[in-house]
């Protein structure tokens, strides 16, 4: 990149100060980037190289200019919690906090009483201004988060299990008893999704306007809410611990066996299946940029994981009910009546507490979820809901083109529009979204050399395990040996069978061409065609 | 302890009267913009759409000659003026803007084959089968009124009367030359009623003649022997004279690379050369399935049109091998002669049936006043399809044309028939010792030779 030379080629010489300026810079334009450039030189075609060289260099400038413009177009400063001395950030009672901070923002520390309507779920808006709750009792509303109003709020008599808002905030959808339903903003029931059966949870895919629900039954489906046609129904087993990665918006379903799950609305298996806990899988959440995972199971541990490599990356032991990521990162992860907050602080993916919250006893949290654009976490739990502060872990900076807080119903209608020219289609879900407007690259046929260097390379590698040291009777010279013949058939096998495949393509090839051989070939087109 | 948290005030964010702007605020991190790649390859995908719902080329039909429009010249002076001439010795000077005759002028006997206007506008020159050629006084007034009562008619300002019938015409860049293609190039003035000047190369007619824009003594002329020929005004033989297989209907220089033109020949293509080195083609723009009758390059060199026997106009880049643009009505019969308008935003095709057509040069552009948000989205609808241009679905929708069914299945029959020319070439080369067959480029094979 030529960015990169450039910055190399300055003086090492400076002044501390401005190399921390160059470095902070470098920081930033790395995220407007996207990724690295492409490698050049590997290109014989001199023309496209230039083409392309010309290009790259484009796009390092253009992300230098975004680096520096963010100075202006991002004037406001994220939350920050900071500890003196010998405090800790997760001593800080919310009391505490609301003493230090300005009044408008204390107002977001409350506490809603509601216990007979049972545990509370919740849901925000993309931009984070309004809040729907849904009771289990039947309770649904809608509430303004600014101006901290009730818009509207009504009975359904029902048990409501899950609520979700749809693109906007005048419609959202709610799991109850027998089926889901689509309300508008004045509680007026639009639709009753009688195909999705008796959903436990519910999710709606923004970009490609899909709505995801999980039913008793165990069935996975979509529904394009604009056309409302049924884009897939899938089988997956019994489960209500369903979340959506935003990053490519593949949905990821918990088990009780411990398993994760991934799906695509366009295939009937999954795409991802990976074992993550010894016990049921209780809580899923992903972080926003798609490289992170969070999982809780039963057994007592709370896990990290890296989805570029599915690995662990670090585990916590406890209980989590629920789980959820921040725009900023921050991991919530609620307990019974503890809301603890983890922080990455190091940007490395090493996450460590920092902040605690605790409920009244006997409050079991159901829900937990920041809301977006906020340094406000939503707790619903069994007696109402709650807000609390967790400083740092909303996006300071909104996009009005992307998600506005203060928007007016003329930009919510241009907005609407904008959204439904700009709908996938459901096949642009996968797991890494980036591969979208690639070339596939051609495969290379191997050749022989190389399929013998494999083989004997797959071989060695049979030859150098070690077995480990069994019982007595099970040690024997003879049977060592014996394991390690059926390990090197075993790494032989694909192979052979390869091999036996091809060859009987090449006979059938050759089948077919002696039995078009058998006449001369000046009198072939006197034979009769054969029937098909 | 140090804390913030954030807060927002709705009067920071929100306009103090009803009369402002909304305020707007950005952030243009990645993160905030889920699957945005594939957001705008949908995006792209409706821009290829959108396009092709919006191709609406033709424009009008400019009717009023009685026989079949045979030659027509831009006017250099006046962007909506445009000459025409037909068949039956009609010549005509059209508004563009209104679409109708301004001025009937009383033409020729027979046929009129050439028209052109010198470079201050102010004088016409015909010639035609009746072996005169005609200067005549162009009205700059009557454009410039526009009113329906006066279809003027004027005598011609002086006929010059010659040896044998013309087929063209062409006035000099920034000159007061003009040159006439018959049986031989003659070159007069404005004011002689004999030639300055007579080149010849061979026996045969001369059915094209073309001056260079940049070097205003340079032309080029084609032949019915299936020659170009290049002339120099300050020698007296011709500099260079190149056969190919099929005849050169007639020729356009590029405007700003004014050493390479364009040939658009009898087989149906047109070859693109560099002056310096006529042994080779530049680049070969196939596509028409019949004779090309005509060849206009735009001001800007970047693209030209062509007229074609198979009763289409194609418009292709100069560098392009395939065109990118084919216009075609079911009224419209076999083109004789096309032109760019003199902005570039324009063709205008005079064909058989006697009108002549105005076309917009992309098929999709809108037309009128455009908004600066407007044209701020046609550019960013342009640059992602540039991006996306090379994935199969973009690609596919961008490049199909519907094509009227004789086009398509002469196409389809000179593929198969190019196919199977090619592998015959490529068995009988095989079946060959090796290196005895040499197969040329299309874009020598077919060139016969070059002489000095």
């Amino acid at each position: 990149m030529g960015e990169s030379q450039e910055n190399d080629a300055l003086p090492k010489n400076k002044p501390s100060t401005e190399q921390d300026i160059s470095d902070e810079l470098d920081l930033r334009i790395k995220k407007y980037l996207r990724g690295e450039g492409a490698n050049l030189e590997v290109l014989k075609d001199k023309k496209l190289k230039s083409q392309l060289a010309v290009k790259e260099e484009l796009y390092g400038k253009s992300a230098k200019v975004a680096a520096k413009a963010e100075k202006w177009l991002m004037p406001s400063e994220g939350g920050y919690l900071e500890a003196e001395g010998i405090e800790k950030t997760w001593r800080f009672k919310q009391e505490a906090i609301a003493r230090e901070v300005d009044i408008s923002s204390s107002r977001n520390q409350y506490d809603i009483v509601l216990p007979e309507l049972g545990p509370y779920t919740l849901d925000f808006t993309s931009s984070g201004r309004y809040m729907a709750v849904g009771g289990r009792k039947g309770h649904l509303g809608i509430v303004d988060m600014i101006n901290l109003s009730l818009i509207r709020e009504f009975q359904v008599r029902e048990t409501v299990r899950d609520v979700a808002f749809l693109h906007n905030e005048l419609f959202f959808a709610a799991a109850q008893k027998k089926y889901p339903y689509i309300y508008n903003r004045e509680g007026t029931e639009l639709h009753c999704l009688k195909e999705h059966g008796p959903v436990l949870r519910l999710q709606f895919l923004e970009n490609h306007f899909l709505l995801a629900t999980i039913n008793k039954l165990g069935q996975l489906r979509y529904q394009d809410v604009t056309m409302g046609t049924m884009v897939g129904n899938f089988r997956t087993g019994r489960t209500n611990v369903m979340q959506v990665n935003p990053y490519n918006g593949v949905v990821s379903l918990g088990h009780s066996g411990g398993t994760v799950t991934m799906w695509k609305p366009t295939s009937s298996s999954p795409l991802v299946k990976m074992l993550c806990h010894h016990g049921p899988v209780s809580a899923l959440a992903f972080h926003s940029n798609g490289h992170l995972m969070a999982t809780a199971g039963k057994d007592k541990k709370v896990k990290l994981w890296d989805l570029r490599k599915f690995e662990v990356l670090q585990t916590f032991p406890g209980h989590a009910n629920t789980l959820d990521f921040s725009q900023k990162g921050l991991l919530a992860w609620g307990n019974n009546s503890l809301v603890q907050v983890l922080r990455d602080v190091s940007g490395t993916q090493n996450y460590s507490k920092y902040m605690t919250h605790s409920m009244v006893k006997g409050y079991q949290i159901g829900k937990l979820v920041f809301r977006p654009y906020e340094d406000v976490l939503g707790i619903g739990h069994s007696m109402g809901w709650s807000s609390i502060l967790i400083p740092g872990a909303g996006e300071p900076n909104f996009d009005s083109w992307v998600a506005n807080p203060f928007e007016t119903s003329k930009q919510r209608r241009e907005k609407e529009i904008r959204s439904l020219l700009d709908k996938l289609p459901p096949e642009t879900i996968m797991l890494d979204p980036s591969k979208i407007g690639t070339v596939k690259p051609k495969n290379q046929k191997k050749t022989k050399q190389e399929k013998e260097a494999e083989i004997e390379a797959a071989l060695e590698a049979a030859k150098g395990i070690k077995l480990k040291n069994k019982t007595k009777g099970r040690n024997k010279p003879g049977k060592r040996m014996q394991k390690k013949q059926e390990a090197i058939a075993r790494v032989k096998r694909p192979y052979l069978e390869q091999k036996i495949q091809e060859e009987e393509n090449i006979s059938r090839k050759k089948q077919k061409t002696s039995e078009a051989v058998e006449l001369p070939k000046s009198l072939q087109r006197f034979a009769r065609k054969k029937a098909s | 302890m140090k804390v913030k948290v954030i807060s927002r005030s709705v009067d920071e964010f929100t306009r103090e009267r009803s009369q402002d702007l909304q305020r707007v605020f950005r952030n243009y991190d990645p993160g905030l913009r889920p699957q945005e790649k594939a957001v705008e390859y949908v995006r792209a995908l409706n821009a290829v759409k959108l396009d092709k719902i919006f191709a609406r080329p033709f424009i009008g039909a400019l009717d009023g000659h009685v026989d079949a429009v045979s030659c027509m010249a831009k006017n250099p002076s006046q962007l909506k003026g445009i000459f025409s001439g037909s068949m039956d010795g009609d010549i005509r000077l059209w508004d563009l803007a209104a679409r109708r005759t301004v001025c009937q002028f009383p033409g020729h006997q027979g046929a009129v084959r050439g028209l052109t206007a010198s470079t201050d506008g102010h004088i016409l020159v015909s010639c035609g089968t009746d072996c005169t050629i005609r200067l005549w006084n162009v009205p700059i007034t009557s454009l410039m009124e526009s009113d329906d009562s006066t279809k003027s008619t004027i005598e011609p300002a002086s006929v010059y009367v010659w040896k044998n019938a013309f087929w063209g015409v062409d006035h000099q860049w920034d000159g007061e030359h003009f040159a006439t293609a018959g049986a031989q190039v003659d070159v007069w003035n404005h004011n002689r009623s004999q030639p300055i000047n007579s080149f010849e190369w061979g026996s045969d007619t001369v059915i094209s003649v073309r001056f260079n824009p940049g070097e205003p003594n340079l032309l080029a002329t084609s032949a019915s022997d299936r020659s170009i020929i290049l002339y120099d005004l300050r020698m007296a033989s011709p500099v260079r004279k190149m056969i190919m297989m099929t005849k050169t209907n007639s020729i356009s220089w590029n405007p700003m690379e004014p050493i390479n033109f364009t040939a658009a020949n009898e087989d149906g293509n047109c070859y693109s050369y560099d002056t310096r080195k006529l042994d080779e083609a530049k680049c070969v723009h196939k596509d028409h399935v019949s004779a090309v009758m005509d060849i206009d390059y735009s001001p800007t060199g970047r693209e030209f049109v062509t007229g074609s026997y198979d009763r289409t106009v194609r418009l292709f880049q100069f560098n392009g091998g395939h065109s990118k643009e084919i216009y075609h009505t079911k009224r419209m019969q076999r083109v004789f002669c096309v032109k760019f308008s003199g902005d570039g935003s324009y063709v205008i095709s005079g064909s058989d049936d006697t009108n002549l057509r105005l076309w917009k040069a992309k098929a999709s552009e809108q037309l009128g006043v455009i908004l600066p948000r407007e044209r701020k989205k046609h550019e960013y609808h342009e640059a992602i399809k540039k991006r996306y241009k090379h994935l199969p679905e973009v690609s596919r929708i961008a490049k199909h044309r519907h094509l009227p069914r004789p086009i398509y299945k002469a196409s389809k029959l000179m593929h198969v028939m190019a196919d199977a020319k090619r592998k015959k070439e490529e068995k009988r080369k095989a079946h060959s010792a090796p290196g005895s067959i040499t197969t040329q480029p299309l874009r020598r094979r077919r060139i016969i030779k070059e002489v000095e």
